[in-house]
């Protein structure tokens, strides 16, 4: 057994509960990873009902043919915040809630290396988020869309303040999001536990590893072209003005060498979810760690080679196309590689049917659906035919909703025991999960044949064309269904908090070290660490006294 | 941590340095520089900014020896030499101004002030940044070599210098050199 010389203060304990001795303000002025992991999901709770809200209200407004229920401009603004919502406010912020307080636990740390800058890291996010949505009692919000194209962004084509609120505000969640990267990156570098070499970190770690220095190197363009917009439209300025010599082409290289990168900042970790889901729940270890590990890391480096692949609409020439096209099909390869890793876990493993597994099992289905999308988009002639159609709206649903939200599902009932010390019920995880499922492919899949029949993305109304009628309105009831999946959720992680089974330390007879400790953990995290023989390290410790008893 | 730092800053400017890299390629944009910038006075103050990289290492050198008083000396030295390098960009800046010469000009107006700008802010941010550890240092904060507070600083500020070399290289040496 070695001890852990992380020193930590122990006066406060933490509690998932928000009544615990000294209230509110220990939450506000917290700097313990847990908690602020517990704040950063929270916040991504209260952003997914404002961006679900929207997404209802566009349902609504879709669900019969020249429909009057929101006007031209309210519909441009909810369409835009939905975007940006879900991107920068619900996914991000979730992703960052598991990976603080799950990478510490993970490697046998403490905390995270710079405490302080977590916690500011997590309320600067907030705050931009804040400013984001103030926009719509200053004005109006954001109407371009939430890539945000010029000239669509300059003051000429909008004129209300709120795509200043989408700089401003962006730029400080930008802010929080790279300064927690940096926090993880210098964490699982130099806190890991001794004896845990990089080939024996839990593939979770390993996903979030290359996906902040993906971080780290996506944000800034993206910075970039938020100053450059600020400055456009505050003082004159002529990046994007076309009228005047400036260039929006110019804007869409600098959003998308950000985007592109941005949509694997939102996969990865999921990615890294779903191998340790489907470890434990295949009684199995993974199958290829270093295939899983590479072509991570593969997916990170072709990521900032293919993004004009979302601007194959623009007319750059055919040089430009066919090299983009390749490269594009190419990510397909490392994707494909990671498919067939877990397939490869579950086969021949005694598998358990858990709503977390279930998760990550529809998860395959789903994101080869928008992986198949994706790669027929990546070949121009579609890519011409199809853009801006229904299709891409279908395409990016089945990537981050079946994709990154189908994984952060199943890591939420993966380790919601942990983080709560309490059981979900699983008859219920299985309503919402086949609620949610069925609500989610009703939603989009009709979407696909909707783009390619023709109709446009981000139109606010429709004319009674031949099929155009059921179909939205199929959609829309397929939404309603996911709403109301959603509300059975909060209601189930609710109860399960009040009146659920207690937990213990390991309810799932999982591998890695956050389930060695109690549920939920102290505040300090370990006295006293297991040596580490491999990735599995917990299982390893439990087969070494499984041996001992039978004294061998 | 500070060269994680330093990379995303980094990628910052080379987004920056790129933008107007494609902007220079339109018409009149390099004439532009050549008319309005004065290549002579920045290229003073320039080498001036490039020995405070010089002046901060004596600085660093001697603080891990224990000699703090040549310490406070070199430290002193770096931030005249910074704070000499702002006058001269905030002396460009004004001439250029009362020339009528302003960001909304033109595109290489909106190009050269966003670019010198992030950089001379990036200048002052490192300034801030020394001028904390001078302070600390007269009280007496920095007496033995145990802190990483300076060398993390120093890696900054000689990140902000070479940014300096490329900005300068291409808004003011290669339209001069290619005219």
């Amino acid at each position: 057994m070695e001890t852990v010389n992380v020193p930590e203060p122990e006066e406060s304990l933490p509690s998932t509960s928000i009544s615990n001795d000294q209230g509110l303000l220990q939450w506000i002025s917290t700097v313990d990873h847990k908690q602020i992991g517990i704040l950063y999901l929270l916040m991504s709770v209260l952003f997914l009902l404002l961006g679900g809200v929207a997404a209802l209200l566009i349902r609504v407004q879709l669900s019969v043919p020249n429909n009057n229920f929101l006007s031209p401009e309210m519909y441009n603004q909810l369409f835009t915040m939905h975007g940006t919502t879900m991107v920068f406010l619900v996914m991000t912020p979730a992703i960052l809630g598991f990976s603080v307080y799950f990478v510490p636990l993970m490697i046998g740390a403490n905390d995270l290396a710079f405490p302080r800058m977590n916690a500011f890291s997590l309320w600067i996010g907030l705050f931009g988020g804040m400013l984001l949505y103030f926009s719509f009692l200053a004005g109006g919000a954001p109407d371009a869309g939430w890539f945000n194209y010029a000239p669509l962004n300059q003051r000429a084509y909008s004129q209300s303040s709120g795509i200043d609120y989408y700089c401003i505000g962006l730029l400080l969640v930008g802010i929080g999001t790279v300064g927690t990267s940096i926090n993880l990156i210098v964490t699982i570098i130099y806190y890991r536990a001794k004896g845990m070499s990089l080939r024996k970190l839990p593939v979770f770690v390993w996903m979030i590893l290359i996906n902040s220095f993906l971080i780290v190197a996506a944000f800034p363009p993206l910075n970039a072209a938020l100053s450059m917009l600020l400055l456009d439209r505050q003082l004159q300025t002529h990046f994007f003005n076309n009228t005047s010599g400036g260039s929006p082409i110019v804007w869409q290289h600098l959003f998308w060498s950000f985007g592109h990168p941005e949509v694997y900042i939102l996969i990865l970790p999921s990615f890294g979810i779903l191998s340790e889901v489907f470890q434990v729940y295949s009684r199995k270890p993974i199958f290829g760690y270093s295939f899983i590990v590479g072509s991570g890391i593969a997916i990170a480096l072709l990521a900032f080679g293919v993004w004009v692949h979302h601007m194959f609409a623009v007319g750059l020439g055919l040089t430009v196309y066919s090299y983009f096209a390749a490269s594009s099909m190419l990510i397909g390869v490392p994707t494909g590689v990671k498919v067939f890793n877990w397939l490869g876990t579950m086969w021949g493993g005694s598998l358990r049917f858990t709503t977390s597994m279930l998760f990550a099992m529809a998860f395959l289905v789903e994101f080869t659906i928008g992986g198949l999308s994706g790669v027929a988009f990546a070949i121009v002639p579609i890519d011409w035919q199809l853009t801006d159609s229904y299709f891409v709206v279908a395409h990016l649903h089945y990537v981050f909703v079946g994709g990154s939200l189908f994984g952060l599902m199943a890591g939420l009932f993966y380790w919601y025991p942990k983080m709560s010390g309490k059981m979900i019920s699983e008859k219920l995880g299985k309503w919402f999960f086949w609620l949610f499922v069925i609500g989610f492919n009703m939603t989009f899949f009709i979407q696909h044949i909707l783009g390619i029949k023709g109709m446009p993305r981000r139109v606010y109304t429709y004319p009674d064309l031949p099929g155009y009628t059921w179909m939205n309105m199929l959609s829309t009831i397929g939404g309603f269904l996911m709403s109301l999946s959603f509300l059975l959720l909060f209601y189930i992680l609710h109860k399960s908090y009040k009146i659920g089974k207690p937990a213990g330390n390991d309810p799932w007879d999982a591998y890695t070290l956050e389930w060695t400790v109690s549920s939920p953990p102290k505040i300090r995290n370990f006295t006293e660490l297991p040596p580490i023989y491999s990735y599995r390290a917990f299982r390893d410790l439990k087969e070494n006294a499984k041996n001992n008893k039978h004294g061998k | 941590m500070m060269r994680l730092v330093i990379a995303t800053e980094a990628i910052l400017f080379i987004s920056l340095m790129i933008t107007y890299v494609y902007f220079d390629l339109s018409v009149g944009f390099t004439k532009q520089s050549i008319n309005y910038l004065d290549i002579k006075s920045t290229g003073i103050f320039s080498v001036l900014l490039f020995s405070s990289s010089f002046t901060l290492v004596q600085a660093e050198k001697n603080y891990s020896e224990g000699k703090i008083k040549k310490l406070k000396i070199w430290l002193f030295a770096t931030i005249v030499l910074g704070s000499v390098f702002l006058f001269g960009q905030a002396k460009e800046y004004f001439k250029l101004l009362n020339n009528h010469f302003n960001i909304s000009l033109d595109v290489f107006s909106t190009n050269f002030f966003t670019l010198t700008g992030f950089h001379a802010f990036h200048v002052i941010i490192g300034l801030i940044l020394l001028i904390i550890v001078f302070i600390l240092t007269l009280a007496g904060d920095f007496d033995r070599p145990n802190s990483t507070a300076l060398s993390s600083i120093g890696m900054y500020w000689h990140f902000v210098d070479i940014v300096w070399i490329l900005v300068f290289t291409l808004v003011y040496v290669l339209p001069y050199l290619l005219k």
